[in-house]
């Protein structure tokens, strides 16, 4: 108990403390370059000096782009158009169209406002070289972004969290229903009088899970019911693809679960476990902040957190309407993930000591 | 091997570290017997116990239960065993009814065979009243006979009482072994570990374990006689204190 006492919390204060930052860095930037022009290089340039994005992309058309932005390989698409130099010559300003994926309404305020300070300084270099002969009438140059948010238009907070907050409480409650438990059985002393009947390791696993199974589906249900009615969160997606998800990911955190109460002796040691791993998965999960901003070994981390793809596919399906194809990443890395852990957890349960 | 030994024990050697909790038993169980397995607080009767039932591994030695070797065939041994722990091991948030059923599913009885034998199970213990209470309901004494009756659900051939008396009044101790005496009769086995040397007397042979070793096995006329003196408590002394 000791080591459980003194040790998770120290793990926790620094691996959270660094890669729970709320800055916003690593920006997945994209542009769509219809001018290709020295003007319009010159602009793009600026973006990959700039050490908040990383990841530029050069889409040969918006569609493109945009396809890119549901599947999430990029956050922000910058629109160069056409005769942007010529334009930009003659009338002195110019327009240009940036999409950014506002889901994370926050982060997405942030990244409006560096890309607004890029185009700022760069309108500030034109002026510089443009206006080289003495005599000419000094005009300001002016190219200004119109953004667009996408997925969450008006920076809706509640669009962001809820259905972020409806995965903690699908997790939270099926995890510590299946971490106590095994233990709770052991600590009665009806787990030695199980272990002394002939049922197979499977059958007793599979019947603790089920029962927690349901109640995170009917959790789920609830809480999706509660979201539309109360805070009018779209569902755009697939209610079913939503369903497909949750019942394979449910698996992995009642795995989890399982795992924990194989190795520990008493309720207040699975709980004490049970919530060092919840506070890690969810201050890692890109919930409240974005998991680009992490250190890179920070985002490696977060590879092994089921709460990050639940925290994805709940969004991707509710507020981009992502089919089936473009949650298959994170719904093959899931179904994995629950196969391992409730391997192990089969394994790890012994009747025989 | 011998049909008529149910439980045949060899050298059974069980260590915690350095710790010899079980050191190198030897001992032979009949069919139909009921045997005390006695011994004084932490003489390593129930780490015995748990390697014959089949829920820790031996160290070394020889073991087999109903037939089947411990070390290779444990699942085999639980499915003609019952057992009942020194803990009360039905579920307190199940009535007595839904403990009687999941516990008789367990062990792959039909649905017709459960329903009648909880029938016959709830008449004989008298808890028609009480069928549908919960069990965490009920006092120490009925739970007790209730959970031995749940171990013989399956008609095992031995059935292994650890402490199942502890705590509980001298009637019901008394309608206990009138339970355990008819199930011998009814040809089980009866493996029985205790710390009341009254009840030590109504067994059929008695083993006596000093510090992980068993320093006397006999019937309880024949160690009174060895050690000439009246009663099971004196030998039990006797052999304790040395």
């Amino acid at each position: 108990m000791l080591p459980i006492i003194f040790v998770l919390p120290l793990l926790q204060l620094v691996i959270l403390s660094n890669a729970a930052t709320f800055e916003v860095k690593n920006i997945k930037f994209g542009y769509v370059d219809n001018d290709r022009t020295t003007t319009s290089r010159a602009l793009t340039e600026k973006f990959t000096a700039s050490t908040y994005f990383n990841v530029l992309t050069n889409f040969t058309s918006l569609n493109k782009a945009s396809a890119a932005m549901l599947k999430g390989e990029i956050d922000v698409v910058l629109e160069i158009p056409n005769h942007f130099e010529r334009d930009l010559q003659k009338e002195k300003y110019n327009n240009l169209g940036v999409t950014i994926n506002a889901i994370d309404g926050a982060a997405a305020g942030v990244e409006n406002v560096y890309i607004t300070q890029i185009i700022q300084r760069f309108n500030q270099n034109l002026k510089v070289n443009l206006v080289q002969i003495p005599d000419q009438q000094i005009q300001p140059i002016n190219i200004k972004t119109i953004p667009l948010f996408w997925y969450n238009e008006t920076l809706n907070y509640k669009t962001f969290m809820v259905p972020g907050i409806l995965v903690l409480l699908v997790t939270m409650i099926t995890l510590f229903l299946s971490g106590m438990n095994i233990v709770r059985e052991k600590e009665i002393g009806t787990l030695e009088q199980i272990n002394v009947t002939p049922i197979k390791k499977s059958q007793f696993i599979v019947g603790k899970l089920f029962p927690f199974w349901v109640i995170g589906i009917g959790l789920l249900t609830i809480g999706l019911i509660l979201a539309k009615v109360i805070f009018n969160i779209p569902m755009i997606g697939s209610l079913l693809l939503m369903y497909l998800y949750t019942s394979i990911y449910i698996f992995v955190v009642l795995g989890i679960g399982l795992f924990i109460s194989n190795f520990t002796e008493t309720q207040q040691q699975a709980m004490f476990i049970s919530w060092f791993f919840v506070v890690v998965f969810i201050l890692m999960s890109g919930l409240f902040t974005p998991i680009e901003s992490m250190p890179k070994w920070a985002q490696l981390i977060t590879e092994f957190n089921p709460i990050k793809y639940f925290v994805e596919v709940m969004r991707m399906v509710m507020l981009k309407g992502s089919g089936f194809l473009d949650i298959l990443p994170q719904l093959l890395k899931t179904a994995l993930y629950a196969f391992v852990i409730n391997g192990l957890a089969v394994w790890s349960y012994k009747k025989t000591n | 091997m011998n049909k008529n030994k149910v439980i045949q024990v060899e050298e059974l050697t069980k260590m915690f570290g350095d710790f010899a909790a079980v050191n190198a038993i030897t001992f032979n169980v009949e069919k139909g017997e009921i045997f005390g397995f006695l011994g004084a607080n932490g003489a390593g009767k129930t780490t015995a116990m748990k390697m014959l039932i089949g829920i820790s591994k031996p160290t070394s030695g020889k073991a087999a239960v109903a037939g089947y070797d411990v070390f290779t065939n444990a699942e085999d041994i639980k499915k003609s065993i019952g057992y009942m722990s020194q803990k009360f091991a039905l579920y307190d948030d199940l009535t007595v009814k839904e403990n009687i059923t999941f516990f008789g599913g367990i062990y792959g009885l039909s649905r017709k065979q459960i329903k009648e034998k909880s029938k016959v199970l709830i008449e004989e213990l008298g808890l028609e009243n009480v069928a549908n209470k919960l069990v965490g309901a009920l006092p120490l004494g009925w739970k007790q006979k209730l959970s031995f009756s749940v171990a013989l659900l399956h008609d095992p051939k031995i059935v292994f009482l650890d402490e199942p008396t502890g705590g509980v009044d001298p009637i019901t101790r008394r309608q206990f072994w009138e339970m355990i005496y008819k199930a011998a009769h009814n040809g089980t086995t009866v493996f029985v570990t205790t710390h009341y040397m009254d009840e030590a007397e109504y067994c059929d042979r008695v083993s006596i374990m000093v510090n992980g070793k068993i320093e006397a096995l006999n019937t309880p006329k024949k160690l009174k006689e060895y050690f000439k003196v009246d009663n099971m408590n004196d030998v039990f002394l006797k052999l304790a204190r040395e």
